[in-house]
């Protein structure tokens, strides 16, 4: 500081709000998770009944978009193709319109993610994973599946009792609108029972394979089995 | 009486205190380094919002160049106010930041409407103090916590909720702020000029400001013929 600046009178009121707000925000990021987990099961039912909408602009109950690539993939459904291959009678290749044209399923839960929000209600469409394994033609000694995404980066697996769940679907839209390319869009999987990371953005391939490849965050430290409630070291509330 | 500011009087050698001119109030590096500071907030809050708020994002689609956008801006953001504060041309602004920061004992007062007039204030009013010292503060925490929460690799899961847990709630207090400071300075045209060019008028700091007028001019505020205010 200058010698030539007046000293300076009064309290130093400034500097301790100033102090105090860094503290509250280093609080904050060790003891955020707890807080959040504390309002998504406190608030967030009541938030997720709002109806004036305005509920929706607050940071509970809501999705976060996360992605590994660091850019957010982008495919047109025009463009759109999924392969079922690996331990199959009969590869598919399905187009967006293919999947649109079979038997869609709706189901509607509660989305968990293993970092905290947790979203009440979301209505999920698309086809069931087990009806595609059906028409490919699953050989007997096959035992899981490995999902691959077109982000070139993130993979998930499921043991093929897990695949053949009715609430697992090949999902295209989310709360019946086409899904975004920020919720996994135009194909995504969805894992109603488990954490959200299992529930693949951005799918592009199936292998069905003779063991459980571990996923992307399964090489780092996530359950490969990821019930909700019941992995990871979390007790949250079961989605389905 | 405080005797009169020596850096003030150097800036402005043309004063004329008595004669209802202008009073300096705002030099060129703080009126730079404040537009600049209100540009990199108003990119972080736009794209913040899309980055946040799903309809936004789908109406504006281009999620990845606004998150580019958002990192760069808020990196960027301390560089602004560190160049304004160094060396010579940092001089007010480091005067400004130390009147920020002191509360004389009226300045509680001035939240109590009913003592509020009573206040002879300096320069900022409490209410601009609590504004500039919360932005600062929200600055860097926003600063830290975005970069957990874009550099996440050694961080815990929990460490990286916790972080957008505080920047998600610190983003709701920053528009509160910023809304809340651009209402009252469009307010009051005069304060506002203040920031736009530099100067307010004399009548303007003598009335709203008469502890700063008293401190530049080292004329006294009140005037014999205007009363003086109740209780002071």
């Amino acid at each position: 500081m200058d010698g030539a600046e007046p000293k300076p009178r009064g309290t130093p009121v400034g500097r301790r709000v100033f102090i105090g707000l860094l503290g509250a925000g280093a609080a904050g990021v060790l003891w955020g998770a707890k807080a959040q987990d504390w309002l998504e099961r406190s608030v967030g039912p009541y938030l997720s009944k709002d109806g004036t909408g305005i509920a929706g602009f607050l940071p509970i109950g809501r999705f976060r978009i996360y992605d590994v690539s660091g850019s957010l993939p982008s495919r047109s459904k025009k463009e759109y193709q999924l392969t079922v291959r690996g331990l199959v009678d009969q590869p598919l290749q399905l187009s967006y319109s293919d999947l649109r044209a079979m038997t869609p399923t709706h189901v509607t839960r509660d989305f968990q993610c293993v970092t905290g929000w947790r979203v009440h209600d979301v209505g999920w469409t698309g086809v069931r994973l087990a009806d595609l394994l059906t028409q490919a033609g699953v050989q007997s000694h096959a035992k899981a599946l490995r999902f691959k995404s077109f982000d070139g980066v993130y993979t998930e697996s499921l043991s093929l009792d897990q695949a053949r769940r009715h609430d697992v679907l090949v999902a295209y839209q989310l709360d019946g609108s086409d899904l975004s390319d920020a919720h996994g869009g135009p194909v995504r999987m969805y894992i109603a029972p488990m954490y959200g990371y299992k529930s693949l953005k951005w799918l592009e391939s199936i292998e069905v394979t003779d063991k459980v490849v571990p996923g992307y965050w399964e090489e780092r430290g996530y359950d490969v089995d990821g019930w909700v409630g019941r992995s990871n070291g979390r007790r949250d509330d079961a989605t389905s | 009486m405080q005797p009169p500011n020596p850096v003030s009087v150097i800036e402005a050698p043309a004063l004329r205190p008595d004669t209802h001119g202008m009073l300096p109030r705002f030099d060129r590096v703080e009126r730079v380094m404040h537009w600049v500071n209100a540009s990199l907030f108003g990119i972080l809050m736009a794209t913040g919002a899309v980055l946040y708020i799903g309809q936004l994002s789908a109406l504006v689609g281009r999620r990845e160049l606004m998150r580019t956008i958002h990192v760069y801006a808020g990196l960027a953001l301390p560089i602004p106010l560190l160049i304004g504060l160094l060396g010579r041309r940092g001089t007010a602004l480091r005067l400004d930041l130390g009147r920020l920061n002191r509360w004389s004992r009226g300045d509680f007062r001035w939240f109590r409407r009913r003592t509020r007039d009573s206040v002879r204030l300096g320069k900022f009013n409490p209410g601009q103090k609590l504004n500039a010292t919360f932005l600062a503060a929200a600055g860097l925490v926003m600063l830290g916590t975005g970069s957990i929460m874009k550099w996440f690799g050694p961080f815990s899961n929990d460490t990286r909720t916790g972080a957008t847990f505080v920047h998600d709630w610190f983003a709701f207090g920053i528009w509160i702020a910023v809304l809340g400071h651009i209402a009252l300075a469009t307010a009051d045209p005069i304060a506002l000029r203040g920031m736009t060019r530099g100067v307010v008028t004399d009548t303007w700091a003598r009335l709203r400001r008469p502890r700063w007028y008293e401190e530049i001019t080292g004329l006294p505020a009140e005037t014999p013929r205007k009363p003086r205010r109740v209780g002071r």
